[in-house]
């Protein structure tokens, strides 16, 4: 199958995704209010009095603070309700067996479901950045080079979220216990998404712009990895699943 | 097809699901234009022979070819999907969205025409009112017979269906009746898994008998 099929077939798993998403609204009305529960729990375990000296007169909130890491923390924990919602479809009536007999290119299904994910992610990203600014009272000195770090920190994580979040709830797919299994399979290798996500941003909010880069360039580099390997994998996932 | 012209060719076919060997040496043979009805007790392996013949399940000894792919190899599994058009227990809709996305969605993703779609969709009884409600609101017949269209949108050259009049009403049962017959004056193979007995037997040209694993026998219909 040549690359117009395989996109093609993208193309039509991605606006199936999308479509009963826009039908169903579990994203918009479980997990989006979710993401901002887990927000405001971390507002109630971490003091809003409590802040952190910068210099010798500048202080700084915890809460601000650690704004970055709260941030990617309530998306990844929301991208394992995505990720479940995302295969829970394809488990439930033989859907899953539809797909395999359709003869779909693996590849295409794989990079279909992914992407929408990606969107799922990046409207809970939006939310839940903005949400954090509020509640947590983040001071931002903004400017279009700081916007741009953050903006594409947010697209890099989220492609390398939904991309390997994609392959494991594919490798979990048929099991019973998928839906404890893939939260341990994810969080160990989202880590170092989180890692990066937090610094990038870290550096688009309170450092230098600079030193964000490197680390979008890391987490891009995550997200080419696992976009590869899916689609290098997805067929035999799904032979087996 | 195969080299001797049949459209399924299985010897001594053995198939493990969950490592419990469900077919355990099955022989089958099906020719063009034949209804072939597979009867026997639950747990017989019926299921697993047609999800077999569709590329789903791997075989593990003996032989297999069916549309002239071979079922021991992936490829070969891979390759009869397309051709096959599988009704299982299972209806492969998607609860969230409409008869209509429904039928669209695996239209397209079976290379089927739109127009081909449509002419199920009426052919069915879902084109007026139904074609708007998501699957979750159908009753088990509605829901039934749009899984029915989507296998006639895509004009199967073999049709696998595992209980296929479940949960359908009187009419629902005659037209499924006239859809395999239609099917096969076309030039398509219908393999049908049934427990009925009487007004089916109307419909097959001849009825195996499956039980342990394996082809007991097969007699005219």
């Amino acid at each position: 199958m040549g690359r117009a099929g395989l996109l093609a077939d993208a193309a039509l798993i991605f606006k199936k995704d999308l479509r009963i998403e826009r039908s169903s609204k579990v994203v918009t009305v479980q997990v989006l209010p979710f993401a901002v529960m887990t927000l405001i729990l971390f507002g109630f375990g971490i003091s809003p009095d409590a802040r952190v000296l910068l210099g010798s007169e500048e202080s700084r909130t915890v809460l601000a603070q650690v704004t970055p890491g709260l941030i990617f923390i309530a998306v990844l924990f929301s991208a394992l309700l995505a990720l479940g919602r995302s295969f829970g479809v394809e488990s439930s009536d033989g859907t899953l067996d539809g797909l395999r007999l359709a003869g779909l290119d693996p590849a295409g299904i794989f990079l279909g479901k992914a992407a929408a994910v990606m969107v799922q992610l990046a409207m809970v990203s939006a939310v839940v950045t903005g949400g954090a600014f509020l509640l947590f009272s983040v001071d931002v000195g903004w400017s279009p080079s700081r916007a741009v770090l953050l903006v594409t920190t947010v697209g890099a994580a989220t492609t390398g979220i939904a991309a390997a979040g994609t392959l494991y709830g594919a490798l979990a797919a048929g099991l019973r216990v998928r839906d404890t299994l893939v939260p341990l399979l994810v969080i160990p290798v989202l880590a170092p998404v989180l890692l990066g996500a937090g610094q990038a941003a870290d550096a688009a909010l309170f450092g230098a712009v600079a030193d964000g880069w490197p680390w979008v360039g890391a987490l891009a580099l995550f997200a080419l990895v696992y976009v590869g390997v899916g689609i290098l994998s997805f067929e035999s996932l799904l032979e087996d699943a | 097809m195969t080299s001797d012209g049949a459209v399924v060719q299985l010897t001594d076919a053995v198939a493990l699901v969950g490592g419990f060997p469900a077919l355990a040496g099955a022989t089958l043979t099906l020719q063009s234009r034949e209804v072939v009805g597979l009867r026997g007790p639950n747990g017989a392996g019926k299921s697993t022979l047609l999800r077999l013949c569709a590329g789903l399940v791997a075989l593990r000894r003996g032989s297999g070819e069916v549309l002239g792919c071979d079922l021991a190899t992936r490829g070969g599994r891979r390759a009869v999907r397309r051709s096959v058009g599988l009704l299982g227990h299972e209806t492969s809709l998607y609860d969230d969205l409409t008869v209509a996305e429904n039928i669209r969605f695996w239209s397209g993703a079976h290379r089927a025409d739109d127009d081909d779609a449509g002419a199920a969709m009426d052919h069915l009884g879902l084109s007026g009112r139904l074609a708007d409600v998501p699957v979750a609101g159908l009753s088990a017949g509605q829901r039934r017979r749009t899984a029915i269209a989507v296998v006639v949108a895509r004009r199967p050259r073999l049709w696998l269906l595992d209980e296929p009049h479940a949960g359908l009403d009187s009419s629902g049962r005659d037209l499924l009746d006239r859809l395999m017959l239609d099917a096969a004056a076309s030039g398509a193979t219908v393999l049908v898994a049934t427990h009925d007995r009487g007004r089916i037997d109307d419909v097959l040209t001849r009825c195996v008998e499956v039980e342990g694993g394996m082809v007991r026998e097969s007699v005219d219909g």
